[in-house]
């Protein structure tokens, strides 16, 4: 298939992993311990277990399956709000499909929509817009989650009702920002990472130089990278010649895509809908300043938040999660005392076992039963 | 795209006039006139089958004869229930006779009777009912089973979803004959009859909630006479399903399991059509767990498995028949997939439903 299988060539790949190898040997006398690199992105997590890429890296490289899956970030207290949201009898609340899935405090929106919400899957804002002009007694919520990567598709969707004129129309905004989330975790005293692969398609939006502060301050080797195989192990070969060489730099793998400034009509769409929110939770991480966005006053009426009230509780997720360490690479998955037990994707404690993106259920799902 | 269907030999009645822009109501079902009137009018004139023309609470059955075809009955039953009721290449009519046939089929049982249970939300349109009915006829006479009796109930509306079916169906096992999920062993090849997914594709395509431009249609066809052929040549298969809700990789790991093996297959083997293929792609889809309506997985002696896919070719059916792993001893339970990239990849079961991913 074209466009696809170009990316999934199996002689490439051959030659990939063994130029992977033969840095790696070269690196290898001066480590006191294995590298970690973190692939920020639950897109990049999913696409190493779905191709086994982990089994073609040399023992002296450790994946680490960062915080940027938005659905398992997602903190319980959100999710109950998203249950209250949607059991109002005149809201028709819309999400993408693996949001619902996540757990609450009491149920997920699938639990809800069985019991009697009007829960709709949808595959884009736009499709939550039409459901909003086809139902103009109800009022229609759109489940805003994601990165930057989602961000501009949901801010040209209210910016579209409003040039309509649609009134019944509101975004329950839990979007993130992708620099403050990685800060985050280099903030961590405990931090060893050697370098990141970064998200290609978050990168296609705000462009590379945005990358810059973790090669200027935190002194990190950065690949930006798309999301085929072949993509994961060209990074993986700059981002291992960067570290031979004992430079650290923003590079970029996916030139197809990603440029230095990002797309500017996506940005300016962005920043006049949503405005920096001072805090907000990420499950496992805590609660963070400025990594997330809220809608700007000039949007209020768009904001559900604010039209209908949400409850905005807290809850603090179970005490035996591990979560955060998890994120950060300071322990494997399998080093969780519940992982696999009490916690499994069909019941999923942690946020990390929610999605297929999550660090947790791929290696449950893709892991060899959890273990290497 | 292939399809096995004919249409019935015999003139297809038409809708009498008295139903023609019509739809089923409440009274339908009540048990008066109006039921007796449709039983008569619509079922029993177009499955027209011995049984169900002698109209008694039972359909009845000749023990001498059926122990001609073999020395155990085999018995199942499927409800139906997708939506929208007609979908490319397909409806549910010709899904709830195909669905029970291959389920009785896989077993190795030849498939002789069928019953006909309806759920009929008020409100649905005649001809619709007598479409699904006359794909009903026209797959079972495909099949060569017949429909013997059959069962009707009207919902208020709201109470179903337009139509469900149920069909039960009634088979017999010839001697000799062993397939089971726990017979799998090492060295054994495991084989389908071509391309996977398809039916899944369509039914989401169908749904129209993706305005995709594509021409994905299903795969729904009656196994039974690609498995007689099979038995044929190969009366000793240890293992066949078909692969219907849950798709290639719940089967595989359900002869997995109960056979305590390991089943490793070659994803560049599994044969998937480039706009299944390309739908999955768009939707994060995983195609090994897409549904299909007319797959069977087979696991076979290795010796016998090339002689096998050579008579599976030359049959409508299995026209793109192939094989796509094999069994090994190691990791009891589990299916692992080569990726075709280099890297190995464990094959689970799903768990709940596939929902697309978010980005």
């Amino acid at each position: 298939m074209k466009f696809v299988d170009e990316f999934r060539d199996t002689e490439k790949a051959r030659t990939l992993q063994s130029a992977i190898h033969r840095l790696a040997q070269q690196i290898e006398p001066r480590l006191q311990r294995p590298l970690q690199i973190m692939e920020f992105c639950g897109g990049h997590t999913h696409t190493i277990f779905r191709y086994g890429i982990e089994q073609m890296l040399p023992d002296c490289i450790e994946m680490v399956h960062g915080p940027g899956c938005p659905v398992c970030v997602l903190p319980m207290g959100r999710v109950d709000d998203c249950v209250a949201l949607a059991e109002r009898p005149e809201v028709i609340f819309t999400t993408c499909g693996d949001a619902m899935r996540v757990p609450g405090s009491k149920k997920s929106l699938l639990q809800a929509k069985a019991e009697g919400a009007d829960v709709r899957m949808v595959y884009s804002p736009l499709d939550a817009l039409n459901i909003a002009r086809r139902n103009p007694q109800r009022e229609v919520i759109f489940f805003g989650l994601g990165f930057e990567t989602t961000m501009p598709s949901t801010a040209l969707t209210v910016l579209q009702a409003e040039r309509e004129g649609i009134s019944n129309f509101s975004l329950f905004c839990n979007h993130l920002v992708t620099p403050p989330t990685i800060k985050a975790v280099l903030d961590d005293p405990d931090m060893k990472l050697d370098g990141f692969l970064a998200p290609g398609h978050v990168a296609m939006v705000i462009g590379e130089r945005a990358f810059d502060f973790i090669a200027q301050d935190y002194g990190k080797a950065l690949v930006i990278t798309g999301f085929e195989p072949l993509d994961i192990l060209n990074a993986l070969w700059m981002l291992l010649q960067q570290l031979a060489e004992g430079r650290h730099q923003v590079e970029n793998q996916y030139t197809r895509v990603v440029n230095a400034d990002g797309n500017q009509q996506a940005l300016a769409a962005i920043h006049r809908v949503f405005a920096v929110r001072p805090l907000f939770e990420l499950r496992g991480l805590g609660t963070i300043d400025e990594i997330g966005v809220c809608m700007t006053d000039d949007y209020a009426a768009f904001d559900a938040e604010r039209k209908f009230g949400v409850p905005n509780v807290t809850t603090v997720d179970p005490e035996a999660c591990q979560c955060g360490q998890v994120v950060k690479g300071l322990i494997k998955p399998w080093d969780c005392g519940i992982f696999g037990t009490q916690c499994n994707p069909e019941n999923p404690m942690g946020a990390l076992m929610v999605s297929s993106e999550g660090a947790c259920a791929a290696y449950f799902n893709h892991g060899y039963g959890g273990r290497p | 795209m292939t399809s096995a269907i004919t249409p019935a030999i015999s003139p297809e009645p038409e809708l009498p006039a008295k139903y023609q822009h019509k739809t089923v109501t409440l009274a339908h079902g009540a048990g008066g006139k109006a039921m007796h009137d449709l039983i008569h009018e619509l079922f029993v004139r177009v499955f027209a089958s011995p049984e169900l023309e002698q109209l008694e609470d039972q359909a009845r059955f000749d023990l001498e004869q059926l122990s001609r075809w073999g020395n155990r009955l085999a018995m199942t039953t499927d409800s139906y229930v997708v939506d929208p009721l007609f979908f490319p290449g397909g409806d549910i009519g010709m899904l709830a006779v195909t669905g029970t046939v291959n389920d009785l089929a896989v077993g190795g049982a030849k498939p002789l009777y069928l019953t006909c249970g309806l759920i009929i939300e008020e409100g649905l349109p005649f001809a619709d009912l007598f479409r699904v009915i006359q794909s009903m006829k026209a797959t079972a006479d495909a099949a060569g089973v017949r429909i013997v009796t059959g069962d009707t109930k009207v919902v208020h509306r709201g109470a179903a979803d337009k139509l469900f079916i149920n069909t039960a169906g009634v088979g017999v096992i010839p001697e000799g004959i062993d397939i089971r999920a726990d017979r799998a062993e090492a060295g054994d090849a495991v084989i389908i009859n071509g391309f996977i997914g398809d039916h899944g594709a369509a039914i989401v395509d169908a749904r129209g909630e993706l305005a995709l431009e594509n021409n994905i249609e299903t795969d729904c066809q009656p196994l039974n006479s690609l498995v007689e052929a099979m038995l044929k040549v190969c009366p000793d298969i240890h293992c066949m399903r078909d692969a219907t809700r849950g798709g290639v990789a719940t089967v595989l790991n359900e002869f997995a399991q109960a056979s305590r093996t390991t089943v490793r297959i070659d994803q560049k083997a599994i044969p998937v059509r480039t706009e299944v293929r390309g739908m999955c792609e768009i939707l994060g889809l995983d195609p090994l767990y897409l549904a299909n309506e007319g797959k069977l997985v087979a696991i076979v002696p290795s010796a016998q498995a090339k002689q096998l896919l050579h008579v599976m070719r030359e049959h409508p059916a299995g026209k793109y028949a192939c094989q796509i792993g094999v069994v090994e001893n190691g990791r009891p339970g589990q299916v692992i997939m080569a990726t075709g990239f280099g890297g190995d990849r464990l094959i689970d079961v799903l768990v709940g439903e596939q929902l697309p991913r978010i980005c």
